[in-house]
């Protein structure tokens, strides 16, 4: 679903991403872990074209996001390319980034109306279908300054949904709330996870919930893959001394 | 000095009459400068090769030169040289429209500029096309804010309207020096004028205060 072929990433002189490949399967869900700076949320941002590649190609669902083939060659991406791309993929960001100038409702039936050409009903019906999965249903006419910050990453996540995502992304999407708001944020997403088939590429430091519900665990460090693994096997018994001493740092701090 | 109110009294009528069309001046003046002054923000912003320079170019040449001097250019060079004649009235409001619209352009800027960056990305992850992000959420966003800044804007515009004397639009100051010259008694007519910008000023910068805090609460 998700490919990686030789990818770097700078920002100035500062290489953020080393010639990286990795692959994602369809309807996998993978977390990726690391020290921060060590290029997670450049993957997102990328996947997301908020940021381009200097070098190599990303494919998303069997397509080039980042290049097109025209005789022989590769070119950059058009704008426009780009634009079709982005549909099949959704990003919640640590911040919400909800729209403070619509209520809830309209945050999430935006982008289905306006970019994907559903009806007002429609778009409201799906609307309102969602805010009920994320346990919000009583807010849909509420602004998103009247919400927590947990609640607000709830609509968050209903309005990403909206788009209906083959891919979602997720960025450290409980870092920026309190703690006792984090477990109903990770419920709503495990709740997602377990019944839709959608391929998920999550970057957090909640280990727990990385272990509860990813099918790989890619550990990162200096934008290389330090260790790819099943979480179980990740989390309990890692190959490398870099994943050792990230899982005991991170750890002992929580 | 000889102070004389009946003489006051009697100027009364003539200067409220110019004090409508001084107001109506503000008020077309400023509504040009809003709309305007966006145009020149977006434009600016979208770096349209060449337009976006001119532009540029633009503003800061009104904003370094006089406003009355750039009367005298539309009033007798810019009319002439496009073959039509409008009124005074009409050249101060075109005048003051297109000031007022070099700074009303860097009120907008700064909105825009204040709007995090988060609202793009979210924009760009939610593939809402370029006009909608634009109208539905940058300016919904920015233009409440810079509100009170565009207000004081056309407080500015509304002290500055007597220098259209230059072309003899007859606002409520020019009406004052009218009725001194006739009489050779100019500081009643003068004074008076002087009260009716305060009255009119005062309350308004006081009623932008208040929307500066209201905006502050955002």
């Amino acid at each position: 679903m998700i490919r990686f072929e030789g990818v770097v990433k700078k920002f100035g002189d500062h290489v953020v991403l080393r010639e990286l490949d990795f692959t994602v399967q369809p309807g996998e869900f993978v977390t990726l872990i690391g020290p921060s700076g060590s290029g997670k949320t450049t993957i997102l941002r990328l996947l997301m074209t908020l940021e381009q590649v200097n070098a190599g190609r990303i494919y998303v669902g069997g397509e080039c996001l980042s290049h097109v083939e025209k005789s022989g060659k590769w070119a950059p991406a058009s704008e426009k390319h780009q634009r079709r791309m982005r549909k099949r993929i959704g990003m919640v960001f640590q911040q919400f980034n909800l729209f403070p100038n619509m209520k809830v409702l309209q945050n999430i039936t935006e982008a289905p109306i306006r970019a994907l050409g559903l009806s007002r009903e429609e778009a409201e019906q799906r609307g309102r279908e969602l805010l009920d999965m994320v346990g919000l249903g009583e807010k849909a006419d509420a602004h998103p300054s009247q919400l927590s910050g947990g609640q607000q990453q709830r609509v968050a996540i209903a309005r990403a949904l909206a788009m209906r995502p083959e891919v979602l992304l997720l960025d450290e999407v409980t870092s920026a709330l309190d703690p006792e708001l984090v477990a109903g944020v990770l419920r709503v997403l495990k709740e997602i996870a377990s019944t839709t088939d959608i391929t998920f590429l999550c970057v957090t430091h909640e280990m727990q919930f990385a272990r509860d519900v990813s099918d790989r665990v890619m550990m990162f460090d200096q934008g290389q893959v330090v260790e790819d693994a099943h979480p179980e096997k990740l989390f309990t018994d890692p190959d490398h001394q870099r994943t050792r001493e990230f899982l005991k740092a991170v750890l002992d701090r929580g | 000095m000889n102070w004389n109110w009946d003489y006051f009294w009697e100027s009364v009528p003539l200067l409220l009459e110019g004090l409508l069309v001084t107001l109506e001046l503000t008020v077309l003046g400023s509504l040009l400068a809003y709309v305007l002054g966006l145009v020149f923000a977006l434009v600016r912003r979208a770096r349209i090769p060449v337009l976006s320079q001119v532009v540029y170019l633009f503003i800061e040449v009104v904003r370094s030169t006089p406003l009355l001097i750039q009367v005298f250019i539309v009033f007798y060079l810019l009319w002439p040289a496009l073959g039509i004649r409008p009124s005074a009235f009409v050249t101060g409001v075109f005048a003051l429209g297109v000031h007022y619209a070099t700074y009303t352009a860097e009120v907008y800027r700064a909105g825009i500029e204040a709007v995090p960056k988060g609202q793009w990305e979210a924009a760009t992850a939610l593939s809402l096309p370029r006009a909608r992000v634009w109208t539905g959420i940058v300016l919904p966003q920015a233009v409440p804010r810079v509100v009170p800044a565009l207000g004081n804007y056309m407080i500015s515009m509304f002290k500055e309207t007597p220098l259209l004397l230059s072309i003899g639009v007859l606002d409520v100051l020019n009406r004052a020096k009218e009725q001194g010259a006739e009489t050779f008694q100019v500081i009643e007519p003068y004074t008076l004028a002087g009260i009716l910008f305060l009255l009119i000023s005062y309350p308004s910068s006081i009623l932008v205060r208040k929307l500066e805090r209201r905006v502050g609460q955002l």
